[in-house]
């Protein structure tokens, strides 16, 4: 891997820093009193679907949730709803001849994410494949798996995740449209529209989305406060979720946390519709696929690989 | 219409009123759904945890139930079809007690998919603006719940519309429900449609994405709806004054010789094609039939189903046996415990299996789940008790000879 600093994806400079900073408002919050969360019931009741709301009634649903969560979390969470940029269309690049399957991309993912740790939910998958045996058809694949060590001598490994697919299975059967594409690409759910049916978990054929079957358990200390309504604010349980490309962090010019997490450089990200792109020249130089291209879904996930093993 | 409401009013108090059979099998029911309701409470409580679903296998016996329970609901239209089309006559004055149990069967099948949400109380999003955002046509969940109501509504008219002609003591005139009696049976069949759609048009389920799947849906519910008529139909017989034709009842079985024969051709179609390419798809079949990778879970069940359908077949395939009590209900037996395993177990939780990452997570559901499932199934059969008693004095005339009388006797003082 080159030494050069990678350009971001929206190509803004950034503080890696700055997502921390919610950290230390968390102490103010924890001195509010305690009020019954149950009170914002009928509101929250009445609430209406995301894309129908006007920039006020966002802004007055995000005080609302802001303070439910603050009240539950006893820490200040911050929710944003900053919009699609623009020229803007996200795209995903996985090299798999570099992937060691150490899955640090599933725990940073889970951290940033606010994903529940019991019942554990995680958005990542790193599947295991014997080497020489058939695999695109995932027949073969093995998820559970604890070597001392990776990467193993006899195993190659194939992370996968939501592929924001162009044209995705899982909005299209939504009976409440509680799940759309945005115009930057990223399939998002509005946690508070979801019926709970799980109609587009039965559609994804990447076994992308995860359901909210118990409460989400999430350690207080641990929970990031730096949240987007459409992304990793805390969720509610009998509600879907899955990966957003980290839309609270690339929204503000910043990688996904899997990206920055991996520690071989297997995970590359960057705007489409930038011609300049670290993407744009994977996909025009590198041998690119997609996960299941048969079933038309236009993943904007690529696979690839740079033809040399870590 | 003043008389109507009469006879309908003292049908409704009575209905509180039997003998002890009747209060006893109340009770029980009772018994059943308080404890499902008691399950209901604690999933609401701490999540739909308390089943066995997971992410893997997404559905599980709520949704089979909620499958199983669209089937039933033709028995109505199979016995409309031979009653108006072919103006059968014996079936023709049964055909009330069809419609009741669609009317049952749908009302269970909005009792699973409430169970089966995890945001119940969000239900209203399904709505069309400015209440929900519906998304029609997209979602064909928005269609199946577009044509599960109105297939309800039209059984509730054609219901209120028989006791009201037999409250009056009259045969009811066809010319003003024809169009309503023609409309249920399209009806009926897109009921069935849509919902087998629901699951065929998803390409990440190679299981459900066979054209051969709404075929199988329509046949199979074709056997298990009349079925259960049956021996509802013998209940009825036996526990009241209803007559019911015998000729009624070995139509019906003859009818379902038909339903299975073309059932059990379309499985031997689907299991040829899979197992004799051998393509990676047969995987889900695999492990209904033989297990896969070491897991067989469902195996028995499946050879139980299968065995059930092809002795209930041979049954009503031969007079002999088809117009034989005994064998009759042997047969009416085998078939619903066969298309219940087949279209419950056996056509929802091997969509999932392999999962679509390659995963095998064998579902079974817990005992939480199954008290809820049994909760619903006990009040659709209270549902049904007491639509039945409500009708059955109207329907035999009984109400309406002690009306006229009574009317008599009030202008003879």
């Amino acid at each position: 891997m080159s030494n050069k600093i990678r350009s971001n994806p929206l190509g803004i400079k950034l503080n890696r820093r700055t997502f921390l900073k919610g950290a230390a408002a968390g102490i103010t919050a924890s001195a509010l009193p305690f009020q019954n969360a149950e009170a914002f019931i009928g509101e929250a009741f009445l609430q209406k679907h995301f894309k129908e709301m006007t920039d006020v009634e966002i802004k007055g649903v995000i005080e609302r949730l802001e303070k439910e969560a603050s009240l539950e979390w006893r820490k200040e969470i911050h929710i944003s709803a900053a919009k699609a940029k623009p020229g803007v269309k996200f795209g995903y690049g996985l090299d798999l001849s570099r992937c060691i399957g150490c899955r640090k991309c599933v725990s940073a993912c889970v951290r940033e994410n606010n994903q529940s740790r019991t019942p554990q939910v995680h958005w990542i998958s790193v599947l295991r494949f014997k080497k020489g045996e058939k695999w695109l058809d995932l027949e073969n694949s093995e998820k559970y798996y604890n070597p001392k060590e990776v990467p193993e001598k006899d195993f190659f490994y194939m992370p996968v995740q939501c592929q924001q697919c162009e044209d995705p299975p899982c909005v299209k059967v939504c009976p409440t449209q509680a799940t759309w594409k945005e115009p930057d690409g990223i399939v998002v759910i509005d946690y508070n529209w979801c019926i709970g049916c799980r109609y587009c978990m039965a559609a994804c054929p990447y076994g992308a989305r995860r359901f909210n079957w118990a409460k989400p358990n999430i350690p207080q200390n641990e929970l990031n406060a730096e949240t987007h309504y459409l992304g990793n604010r805390p969720r509610y349980k009998g509600v879907v979720e899955k990966c957003t490309f980290c839309i609270q962090r690339t929204r503000a010019g910043k990688y996904p946390a899997c990206v920055e997490a991996c520690p071989v450089g297997a995970r590359k990200f960057g705007n489409l519709l930038d011609p300049k792109s670290e993407i744009r020249y994977l996909i025009e130089n590198k041998r690119v696929f997609r996960l299941k291209e048969d079933l038309n879904t236009e993943p904007k996930f690529y696979y690839f690989f740079t033809g040399w093993q870590v | 219409m003043a008389d109507a409401i009469k006879v309908f009013l003292k049908s409704f108090i009575r209905l509180p009123k039997g003998g002890a059979v009747f209060y006893a099998w109340v009770a029980f029911l009772l018994v059943l759904i308080s404890f499902g309701l008691g399950s209901y409470i604690k999933q609401i409580d701490k999540g739909l945890i308390i089943t066995a679903m997971r992410d893997q296998v997404s559905w599980g016996f709520y949704i089979a139930n909620f499958t199983f329970l669209v089937g039933v609901a033709a028995a109505a239209v199979l016995l409309v079809i031979p009653a108006y089309i072919y103006q059968f006559k014996p079936i023709k004055e049964i055909v009330l007690f069809g419609e009741m149990v669609a009317i049952t069967a749908v009302t269970m099948c909005i009792l699973f998919i409430m169970v089966d949400l995890g945001q119940p109380l969000r239900i209203l999003h399904i709505l069309p603006k400015p209440i929900g955002m519906m998304n029609f046509p997209s979602s064909l969940l928005a269609w199946d719940v577009i044509v599960l109501n109105g297939y309800l509504v039209i059984n509730i008219l054609l219901v209120l519309y028989t006791l009201y002609r037999l409250s009056l003591g009259k045969e009811y005139k066809l010319s003003l429900v024809l169009p309503l009696i023609l409309l249920s049976i399209p009806w009926a069949i897109s009921i069935h449609t849509v919902t087998a759609f629901l699951y065929n048009g998803l390409s990440a389920r190679p299981f459900w994405n066979a054209s051969i799947l709404a075929p199988r849906f329509l046949a199979s519910a074709f056997c298990s709806g009349p079925a259960l008529m049956l021996i509802i139909l013998q209940l009825m017989r036996k526990f009241s004054k209803v007559e019911i034709d015998n000729k009624a009842i070995f139509k019906i079985s003859e009818l379902i010789a038909y339903t299975m024969g073309i059932n059990l051709f379309l499985l031997g179609a689907e299991i040829f094609k899979e197992f004799y390419s051998g393509g990676i798809h047969k995987a889900p079949l695999e492990y209904l039939y033989f297990g896969l990778h070491g897991k067989n879970l469902l195996t028995p069940w499946m050879w139980t189903s299968l065995m059930a359908n092809i002795t209930a077949f041979i049954i009503f395939l031969i007079p002999k046996t088809r117009e034989n009590f005994i064998t009759l209900n042997i047969g009416a037996v085998l078939i619903f415990i066969g298309v219940y395993i087949e279209k419950g177990l056996g056509l929802i939780i091997p969509g999932f299996i392999p999962d679509s990452l390659g995963e095998i997570y064998e579902y079974w559901p817990t005992n939480t789940e199954s008290i809820i499932t049994i909760g619903i199934w006990a009040v659709g059969a209270l549902l049904y008790t007491l639509m039945v008693k409500f009708a059955i004095p109207i329907y035999t005339g009984e109400l309406v000879a002690e009306n006229r009388a009574a009317a008599a006797a009030q202008r003879a003082k």
